[in-house]
This record gives C-alpha cells, structure tokens and sequence, in this order.
C-alpha cells in the first residue's frame, strides 16, 4: 500500500511539474504547481513528517502560491507569445532554448549517475518514527533560535522591500 | 507488485523534479513561471532534505525546510514585487525586455 501510495503520488508529482513548464498562459501554470504541491505534501506524510506536510499545503500553497495568483490576475498576464524582433527571436529562438534543454537533460543524466553510485552501497532502513511537531519544536528553539531570529528579520526586509519596489512613483 | 520504495527513489523522484524546474528556467519566456520553476526546484532540494532526514533517522533537515520555506516566501514576495514594478515600465513579461538597469 505504501509502495502504491509512493509512485502515485510520484507520478503526480512529476506531472504536474512537466505541465507547470509545459504552459503558456501562467494561471494554469500556478493551479498545476499547487497540485503538485499536493503530492509533495502526501510524500511527506509518507517520510513520516506531518510538520512539513502541513506548512507545505499552508505556507506554499497557502500562501506563495496565491501571492503568484494575485500577481497573475493583477498584471492580467496573457499567454506567452513567439518572440517578435531579430536579437529576440537570435536569443530565445529555438537553438538557444534547446541547448537550455539539453543542459536540463544532462543535468538529470548526471543526477541519475551519481544516485546509481549511490545505490550500490548499502542503505540505511527507514524504519525510524515519524518525527513529532514538539521533537521539532524543541530543536528549533533550542539549537537554531538565532537562525529563527534572523529569519523573523528577513522577513520583515523582505516586506518592506517589496512594498517598496511595488510602489508607484509618487510624484 | 511495486517495489517498496527505497532512499534512492525519493532521491531520484527529487533530481526528476529539480531537472524539470531547470528546464523550465531554461525554456520559459515569462518571467511569472521561471519563478514558478525556481519554486519546483526548491521544493525538490525539500524532498531530498526530508527524504534523508527519514532514512538517516534525524530531524535537522525538517528544520532546514522549514527556513527554505520561509526564504522562499520572501524570495517569492521580493521577485513578484520586482516583477510588477517592470511591468509597469515595459507592460510585457518577457525577461529579454528587461535588459538595461535603467531606463
């Protein structure tokens, strides 16, 4: 059952993720992601930690995910068009974009390659408890309550900065 | 049957997955969804982090993820910011608009 549930929500996973890049108009893209999203939470839950299953649904696609449909909705973004003018269509035509391809293929070739080298040595069982909220709790504010603290900054930068770019130029 | 699975397939489900957001970088003309693509990509480094935290029985990867989310948000919230202010100036999408610091 486990082993089922695992490739299920592989495969949806991974295509979604195929069909997020495969869109042309953003909105389907970020509804995509979001069931992706999804299945990466299910995975989670299945590695036997809730606490990251649920601020994957809550924080990702709670809340960034709706930041980029806001967006989407705000700038009314229409679907991506063939790029128009010379240096343009040199830059993003289909030769460049293919070797972007093939760099990605290569790339998950390399992955690949090293993960089989990994499985030929012997690998840890997972048979461990699922980790509690309090065990990671207890461990965040303990051991890691100055990156915590640094955290709470950067988030507050990074509203400022962002109402700041937002903003329109006054006068 | 399916095979049970194993570290190795979560770690290979998770270099799938950062394989797709790369191309989707790569092959993306819109500057909303090479953010989405960078978000695929996090979230596969997240599953390698969660994957090896199970199999290795530790928990301190859980709390990476939990400040790779946090990142991401404000990565997400800065770029989309930055997104709309070019918009503003050029009304198109497409990254090679964007190409002089100043105009």
């Amino acid at each position: 059952m486990d082993a089922f549930l695992f490739w299920i929500l592989a495969l949806v996973a991974v295509t979604a993720s195929v069909l997020v890049i495969g869109q042309r108009n953003p909105m389907y893209s970020v509804l995509l992601l979001i069931a992706s999203f999804g299945a990466l939470s299910g995975l989670y839950i299945q590695l036997g930690s809730p606490f990251v299953a649920v601020i994957q649904i809550i924080i990702y696609a709670g809340a960034i995910m709706v930041l980029f449909l806001f967006t989407v909705m705000l700038l009314n973004a229409q679907p991506e068009e063939s790029p128009t003018g010379r240096l343009a269509r040199m830059m993003t035509g289909a030769g460049p974009r293919r070797f972007g391809a093939v760099l990605s293929v290569v790339l998950a070739l390399q992955l690949f390659w090293a993960l089989r080298v990994l499985s030929s040595q012997n690998m840890p069982p997972g048979d461990t408890p699922a980790t509690t909220v309090r065990e990671i709790g207890v461990r965040l504010f303990r051991e890691h309550s100055f990156a915590f603290e640094a955290t709470s900054v950067l988030i507050l930068v990074a509203m400022v900065g962002a109402i700041l770019l937002a903003r329109k130029e006054s006068q | 049957m399916l095979p049970e699975p194993t570290l190795n397939s979560y770690l290979m489900l998770s270099a799938v997955l950062f394989a797709i957001g790369t191309a989707g970088v790569f092959l993306r003309r819109n500057v909303i969804t090479i953010l989405l693509s960078v978000e695929v990509m996090l979230n596969a480094v997240n599953l390698t982090f969660v994957a090896v935290d199970r199999f290795r029985g530790l928990i301190d990867g859980q709390i990476i993820v939990f400040f790779v989310m946090t990142v991401a948000a404000a990565e997400a919230a800065v770029g989309l910011a930055l997104v709309i202010a070019l918009f503003r100036h050029k009304e198109v999408l497409t990254p090679d608009a964007f190409t002089s610091l100043k105009w």
